[in-house]
C-alpha cells in the first residue's frame, strides 16, 4: 500500500497558507489530514494516480505567486468575435482592474468578502483535494448575480497560470445566483509558458429557483500540467444547470463534477469532451443526487484518444427513495485512434425509487474504417475525411455550446488538432 | 478508357479475382453479371480502391494512367465513382458539407477554382431534379435514417455532383421497388455521354431493362467467362447460371 495518505510533501502549502477565513481553513485541513491524499487502491481515483503524479512532478508544495498580467495579454487571449463580462485572473488571485462588470452582477475578490459561506456546498470531506483548497487557497472570487437578472453575454473567467517552480495554484470560485436569474460562465485557463504546475480548483454555484445557469469549462493547458477539479453546484426547483467541460490538453487532468437536484422541475445537463494525444491523461468522474421528485439530468460525454493517452469516465447517477419521476439519461461514447489508447469507462446508477426513467450506455470503438473509406472514395483525402468523421463524432457535444465565439474557438482548435481542413 | 488486363486479386489470402481481363471505351456500357461470390463486387471495389483488397497481379490501365498505385480520393479525383452496394450511414455529416468538401477536393485535383457556396446550391439544384431528391434530405446526417431507396439515389445524386469519368454501379438495383429504380435508371442515363462510360455489376437482369448495356459478361469463379451483347443478360434471367456454371466447371482445367 501506499504511504502517500499521511503526504508530508504538501506541509508547505499550510504553511504558506493566508490568515483569512481561519476556522474554514482549519476545518479543511482536518478534513483533508482525515482523508488523506488518495492511495493508489482508493476506489475514487482509481486508475488514476494522481498522488503519485503530484509527487513526482510537483517540485515545491507552496502556492505560486501572483505574476503580472499587461492589458495585451488579457486582450489577446480573448477569443475572436467574444462579446461579455472579462475577469481575470492570475495563480488564482482576482485581478478587478483587468475586469470588468455588468449590471446585476457583484463582483468581490475573496479575500475582501469573508463572510462567503464557502464549504456549504463543496464539502470539503466528500474529496480530500476540495479539503486541500478549502485550507490552502490564497483568493478567488465571489460572483453574485442579483434576483430577475438576465445576463445575456457570457462571463468569461479567464486564468492566467505560471509557477516557474512547479507550484500549486488553487483557484476558488464562489458564484450565487438569485431567484429567476440566468448567467453564462466560460472558465478558461491559460498557461504562460511551459513549465509544470498543479490546479487544484474549486467551483461552487448557489443556484436559486428558476434559476438558468450555464458553466463552459476549456482545459487546454500544456502537457506539463496537473489539474483536479471540483465544481458543486446545488440546483433548486424549476432550475437548470448545464455544463460543459471541454479538455484538449494536460497532463494529469480529474475533473469532479456534482449536480445536487435539490428542487422539482429541476434540470442537470453534463456534457463533455476529451480529445486526446501523447500521454495526456483525463478522468471525468460526474455525480448526480437526484433527491426529489420530478427532475431531470441528461449526460452526453464523448472521447476521442490517441497516441498513448488514457481517459477515465464514472458517471454516478443517484435516485433518492424519494426521488419518484426521476428521469436520467447518460451516455459515454469512446473512439480510440491508437493501439496504445486506454479508456475506462463505468456507469454507477444506484436507484432506490421505483418510478422512474433512466437509461446509460458506453461505447468504445475505433473510427469507421467503411465510412473512412466512403469519404475517400468521393475525392476526400485521407486525414480530411478523419477529421471530418471524428468532429461528426464530437458535434452532438459541440453543438451544445451556445456561446457562437466560443463554439468557433473550440471547433477550430479541434480541427486544427485533427489537421484537417473541412 | 479502362483496360484491365490479367487482375488478380485477394482477401486475406484466399484469392477472388483470377485473372480479368475487360476493356471498356469511352461512350460505352459494360454490365457485369454473376452468381452469388462470383467476385463482382470485388471487381468493383479493387477499382475503387478499398484497401482490404490485394492485388496479387496484373495492372489497370484508366485513361493510359495506372490505377492501382492510386489511392482512393486520387481515383475519384481522376474520375472513378463508385456507387456503393450498401451506401455507408454517417451521423454528424451532412450530404451537403460532405459534398462541398469532397467536390471542392476533387476540382483543386483538376486544377479548378472551388465553387464558392452560391455556385455550390445552384449546381446542387440542378443535379438534384435529375435524380428526383428533396433538398431537405440532403440537410440531413449522409444517409442516416434513408430508405433503401433514398440511399441509392443520393449515390446517383453524387455521381451526378462530381461527373465522373467511368461510373462503377455495385448492384445499385439490389432493395429498390419498381419506381425508385426507373428514377435511379433514369439518373444514370441522363449522366451517360459520349466521353464518360459505366460499369453496371448486378445479378439480375431486371436494371438492364433500363440501363442498357453494349456488352455483357458473366463473372464465374473470379473469372469473365462469358460476354455478349444485351442478349446474353435475356437468355440469363431465362436460364439462370447453371448451365454457365457447368460449362466452365465441365472444361476447367486449371
Amino acid at each position: 500500500m501506499s504511504t502517500l495518505t499521511q503526504p508530508e510533501f504538501v506541509l508547505g502549502l499550510f504553511e504558506a497558507a493566508p490568515a483569512s477565513f481561519s476556522s474554514l481553513r482549519q476545518l479543511g485541513k482536518e478534513s483533508f489530514y482525515a482523508q488523506g491524499l488518495p492511495a493508489l487502491k482508493s476506489e475514487e481515483y482509481k486508475f488514476t494516480p494522481i498522488a503519485k503524479k503530484l509527487e513526482n512532478s510537483i517540485t515545491e508544495f507552496s502556492p505560486a505567486e501572483q505574476v503580472t498580467i499587461s492589458a495585451e495579454q488579457v486582450k489577446s487571449a480573448i477569443f475572436p468575435g467574444f462579446e461579455g463580462v472579462v475577469l481575470v485572473f492570475s495563480n488564482g488571485y482576482f485581478l478587478p482592474q483587468l475586469s470588468s462588470n455588468s449590471e446585476g452582477l457583484t463582483i468581490h475578490s475573496l479575500s475582501e468578502k469573508e463572510n462567503t459561506p464557502l464549504g456549504s456546498i463543496a464539502d470539503a470531506a466528500k474529496d480530500p483535494f476540495t479539503a486541500l483548497n478549502q485550507a490552502t487557497f490564497v483568493d478567488g472570487i465571489h460572483i453574485s448575480i442579483a434576483k430577475k437578472i438576465s445576463i445575456e453575454s457570457p462571463i468569461l473567467l479567464l486564468q492566467f497560470h505560471q509557477a516557474k517552480g512547479g507550484q500549486v495554484i488553487s483557484p476558488r470560485i464562489w458564484i450565487e445566483a438569485g431567484d429567476f436569474s440566468k448567467a453564462t460562465f466560460i472558465d478558461y485557463h491559460i498557461s504562460l509558458d511551459d513549465a509544470p504546475y498543479f490546479v487544484n480548483k474549486v467551483v461552487e454555484i448557489k443556484g436559486g429557483i428558476n434559476a438558468d445557469l450555464t458553466y463552459h469549462s476549456l482545459q487546454q493547458e500544456h502537457n506539463q500540467v496537473i489539474e483536479v477539479s471540483n465544481l458543486v453546484t446545488d440546483i433548486q426547483k424549476d432550475s437548470q444547470f448545464t455544463s460543459t467541460q471541454i479538455t484538449l490538453s494536460g497532463d494529469m487532468v480529474r475533473n469532479n463534477l456534482t449536480l445536487n437536484l435539490l428542487g422539482s422541475n429541476s434540470v442537470g445537463n453534463m456534457y463533455g469532451v476529451y480529445l486526446l494525444n501523447g500521454k495526456t491523461h483525463v478522468d471525468n468522474h460526474t455525480n448526480v443526487d437526484h433527491t426529489i421528485p420530478h427532475a431531470e439530468s441528461n449526460e452526453l460525454y464523448k472521447g476521442i484518444l490517441a497516441d498513448q493517452s488514457r481517459g477515465v469516465f464514472n458517471g454516478k447517477i443517484f435516485v433518492r427513495q424519494i426521488a419518484q419521476k426521476t428521469n436520467a439519461f447518460q451516455q459515454n461514447n469512446n473512439i480510440l485512434l491508437s493501439e496504445d489508447a486506454i479508456i475506462n469507462t463505468k456507469p454507477q446508477l444506484e436507484i432506490w425509487a421505483d418510478d422512474v426513467k433512466c437509461s446509460h450506455g458506453c461505447t468504445v470503438g475505433q473510427l469507421d474504417e467503411e465510412a473512412l473509406f466512403y469519404l475517400q472514395a468521393r475525392g476526400i483525402d485521407k486525414i480530411t475525411a478523419r477529421g471530418l468523421l471524428l468532429y461528426a463524432f464530437a458535434g452532438e457535444v459541440l453543438d451544445k455550446i451556445e456561446v457562437e465565439s466560443l463554439q468557433k474557438f473550440i471547433v477550430n482548435q479541434i480541427q486544427e488538432r485533427l489537421g484537417s481542413n473541412f | 478508357m479502362l483496360s484491365i488486363k490479367n487482375l488478380h486479386a485477394s482477401i486475406e489470402g484466399t484469392p477472388i479475382l483470377r485473372g480479368i481481363n475487360l476493356e471498356v471505351k469511352a461512350g460505352e456500357v459494360h454490365a457485369i453479371m454473376g452468381p452469388n461470390g462470383s467476385g463482382k463486387s470485388t471487381l468493383a471495389s479493387v477499382l475503387a480502391g478499398r484497401e482490404e483488397y490485394e492485388v496479387t497481379e496484373g495492372e489497370v490501365l484508366f485513361q493510359g494512367k495506372e490505377l492501382l498505385p492510386l489511392s482512393p480520393e486520387d481515383r475519384a479525383r481522376e474520375g472513378v465513382f463508385l456507387a456503393f452496394q450498401y451506401p455507408i450511414e454517417i451521423p454528424g455529416v451532412s450530404t451537403t458539407n460532405f459534398l462541398r468538401t469532397a467536390l471542392n477536393q476533387v476540382r483543386e485535383y483538376r486544377g479548378q477554382e472551388p465553387l464558392d457556396a452560391v455556385k455550390f446550391l445552384s449546381l446542387m439544384k440542378e443535379k438534384m431534379a435529375l435524380v428526383e431528391i428533396d433538398q431537405k434530405l440532403l440537410s440531413r446526417s449522409l444517409n442516416e435514417g434513408f430508405s433503401g431507396g433514398e440511399k441509392k439515389r443520393n449515390e446517383i445524386f453524387q455521381m451526378a455532383m462530381l461527373e465522373p469519368v467511368l461510373s462503377i454501379l455495385d448492384e445499385t438495383d439490389s432493395g429498390l421497388d419498381i419506381d425508385a429504380l426507373r428514377i435511379v435508371s433514369n439518373g444514370v442515363n441522363k449522366l451517360k455521354s459520349e466521353k464518360t462510360a459505366t460499369i453496371v455489376v448486378t445479378h439480375y437482369q431486371r436494371l438492364l431493362d433500363y440501363i442498357v448495356p453494349d456488352f455483357v459478361h458473366v463473372l464465374y469463379k473470379g473469372r469473365i467467362v462469358k460476354s455478349g451483347t444485351k442478349e446474353l443478360a435475356l437468355e440469363l434471367e431465362e436460364k439462370g447460371y447453371d448451365w454457365i456454371k457447368e460449362e466452365v466447371d465441365s472444361t476447367a482445367t486449371v
